[in-house]
């Protein structure tokens, strides 16, 4: 138990600690404050896009600043910052360790995430999240940009932080009677993800410095008029991002597998292959990133090569599913809100899994990329699988948190305004692709099918919308009045819950 | 537990081949698209911000509005001026960047029967007005 609310701790003992439960908790407060303003800008942009011409947002230019600034917010300010938020809770619990193993630099690594937030929020960037040149560094308005530059600098470098401290922690702090081949799939997710935010994240760090002097004029990387070429910014920034939505991903996954077990009450399948499929996929992770660049006019020969690379990622995803699924079997699931949004995310997988692999089926792409089908594809991995998950885990995670329980009744309608929300949002995003729809509009082409098809996506988005809503407030209301939860088995599930320690003293 | 394990070898061995098949199927479809035939027209295409120009073979030159012949190859030679804009035909799945710097070639057969209007669209985010970034594609008998 940690923020003691029936013995309040002063906040400043909270802000100012490097425990790393307080840390943890600072982190996933700060992720689900972004998540709730995040899908405030969500819910702006679907109204808008209830019809055609102006509906509540007067012009182009503010929409591509909410846009930019909704897809940076989900990214780098909910899901990264619930990962370390939940890791810094577990794995020195699950590896047996006092802390984790730089104390400082966990708080560090936090507090430079919230310059890097406010960057984002003050500046107001209309670069979209990927912040393409020539247009980011001739076009785009100042400061707006050149603080979404820095905002990413900073959350970056704050990765890194947390990276190396959680690897550290992993392999030199587990304890000395815990091999690493017994240790929760929950630490193997963060190990690898961490070992990926290592190799991956350097590139786009050069690649921000050289945005920026291009934009100051002093380089010309980026610029053909110098010599540069815009689309070598695009291979930095995805060698980067490709592995980078394995790190969003990974760690949805190890929950999956710790909790997965304990609502079928049975073992896992296999533990090895598990471990086999992450580490696999930490590796063939990093030959694919140019499927983001189809339509660039790469050569056949650099096409087939990233196509191979991408599929060769994809029976790691499914050895996952196969592995949840076959545990599942036979088991005696109890349908509690975390296992009701694993099941789900895991249901809705599979679209995601399957759209990706069209969208990497050379000829098809030219149908899908940029276009909104795209937009129902990520959403549908990070909105569908690896947001449910997330909020599942914190269910889960509740009892741990706060000592009481939550409504189970109230996480019911929660899943299922999310659940049926999502459904019909990125299923009606991938259709209206079809239908032509480039993503990043203000206003479309006034068809009957592709107004209604948006005006599903916008009914859709106000469900999850109030699903939210029963989120957040049964969030605020059950750490308050929640009835204390048994915590040694908070869910009924005959499993031994997170050992539960007091705090110990600050460092 | 052990025994089972090969039910999962098993799964494994179908999503691998599906895969390759998918992965074939794919390739050779792309092969067959980057021939261009011979007997093409080529039309130079800029991308700006934020309309389409368009020069035909005899230096004649169209913006905002692209006319082409029913039954006819054609081949674009894309450009981008100032930012990337991506020159897309959904009507005919045509769809590839305009770079600056960089000349993008994609060809399209204009079917006998397809006489009428259609839309160009921008695809890749270039600002303001990208959600605008539209031209008129007329082909003609
Ligand atoms: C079965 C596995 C997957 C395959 C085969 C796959 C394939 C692809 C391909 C080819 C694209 C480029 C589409 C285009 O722009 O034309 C894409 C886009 C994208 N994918 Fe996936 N993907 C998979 C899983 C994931 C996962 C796990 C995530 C994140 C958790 C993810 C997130 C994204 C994002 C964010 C984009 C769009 C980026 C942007 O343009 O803004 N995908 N995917
Ligand atoms: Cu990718
Ligand atoms: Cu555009």
């Amino acid at each position: 138990m940690v923020i003691e609310i029936a013995k309040p701790r002063p906040l400043w003992q909270i802000l100012f600690s490097t425990h790393h439960t307080d840390v943890a908790l600072l982190y996933l407060i700060t992720s689900i404050v972004f998540l709730m303003l995040g899908g405030a800008l969500a819910l702006t942009i679907r109204t808008e896009l209830l019809t055609p011409g102006t509906t509540i947002i007067g012009d182009a230019d503010l929409f591509n600043r909410i846009f930019t600034v909704h897809g940076t917010t989900m990214l780098f300010l909910w899901v990264l910052p619930f990962i370390s938020g939940v890791g810094n809770y577990l794995v020195p619990i699950l590896v047996k360790y006092k802390d984790m193993a730089y104390p400082r630099l966990n708080a560090v690594a936090y507090w430079m995430a919230v310059p890097g937030a406010a960057l984002i929020w003050l500046g107001w960037s209309d670069t979209t999240w990927m912040a393409y040149p020539p247009y980011s560094t001739m076009r785009a308005a100042g400061p707006a940009a050149d603080m979404w530059i820095f905002g990413l600098k900073i959350l970056g470098l704050s990765s890194i932080l947390g990276a190396i401290n959680f690897i550290v922690t992993i392999l030199k702090c587990k304890h000395p009677d815990l091999p690493m081949m017994k240790t929760s799939l929950f630490v193997w997710s963060i190990l690898v993800t961490s070992m990926m935010t290592l190799a991956a994240l350097p590139t786009f760090t050069a690649a921000l410095i050289m945005l920026y002097t291009d934009r100051l004029g002093v380089s010309g990387f980026f610029d053909p008029a110098r010599g540069g070429d815009p689309i070598a910014y695009q291979h930095l920034f995805w060698f980067t991002f490709h592995p980078e939505v394995y790190i969003f991903l990974l760690p949805a996954v190890g929950m999956a597998y710790e909790l997965i077990p304990k609502f079928s009450r049975k073992p896992i399948f296999s533990y090895g292959s598990g471990v086999i499929a992450f580490v696999l996929l930490s590796i063939i992770g990093f030959a694919s990133w140019a499927h983001h660049m189809l339509a660039t006019g790469l050569t056949f020969t650099e096409k087939t090569v990233f196509m191979i690379g991408t599929l060769a990622a994809v029976p790691m995803s499914a050895m996952h599913v196969f592995n949840w699924m076959a545990t599942m079997w036979g088991g005696r699931i109890k349908f509690a809100a975390p296992m009701k949004f694993v099941i789900g995310g895991i249901m809705l997988f599979f679209t995601s899994g399957a759209g990706g692999v069209v969208n990497t089926t050379l000829p098809l792409d030219f149908i899908t990329h940029d276009t909104y089908w795209v937009v129902g594809h990520f959403h549908m991995m990070l909105m569908g699988t690896v947001s449910f998950i997330f909020m599942g885990f914190l269910y889960y995670m509740f009892p741990l948190i706060t000592g009481r329980m939550y409504s189970e009744r109230l996480a019911n309608v929660h899943f299922w305004f999310a659940f049926i929300g999502t459904a019909l949002v990125f299923t009606a995003m991938h259709i209206v692709g079809l239908y032509g729809m480039p993503r990043r509009v203000w206003d479309y082409v006034p068809d009957p099918t592709i107004i209604a098809l948006n005006q599903i996506a916008t009914i859709g988005a106000y469900l999850i919308g109030i699903g939210m809503a029963v989120f957040i407030a049964l969030l605020i209301r059950d750490s308050v009045k929640g009835k204390p939860a048994d915590m040694r088995d908070p869910f009924g599930i005959g499993e031994i819950y997170y050992d539960y320690r007091r705090r110990e003293p600050h460092h | 537990m052990g025994s089972h394990v090969i039910y999962e070898w098993i799964y494994v061995g179908a999503v691998v081949s599906l895969l390759i098949w998918v992965g074939a199927e794919a390739w050779y479809g792309e092969k067959l698209l980057h021939e261009v035939p011979k007997d093409h027209i080529t039309i130079k295409v800029t991308g700006q911000q934020w309309f389409w120009t368009f020069e035909h073979p005899d230096g004649k030159r169209e913006v905002g509005t692209l006319h082409l012949k029913a039954g006819k190859v054609y081949k674009f030679e894309i450009t981008g001026k100032d930012v990337i804009h991506a020159f897309n035909i959904p009507h005919f799945a045509v769809m590839i960047d305009a770079v600056p710097g960089r000349i993008n070639t994609i060809w399209v057969k204009i079917p006998e029967d397809a006489v009428g209007e259609y839309l160009i669209q921008c695809r890749e985010y270039c600002g303001l007005l990208h959600y605008n970034m539209r031209a008129n594609l007329i082909v003609e008998a």
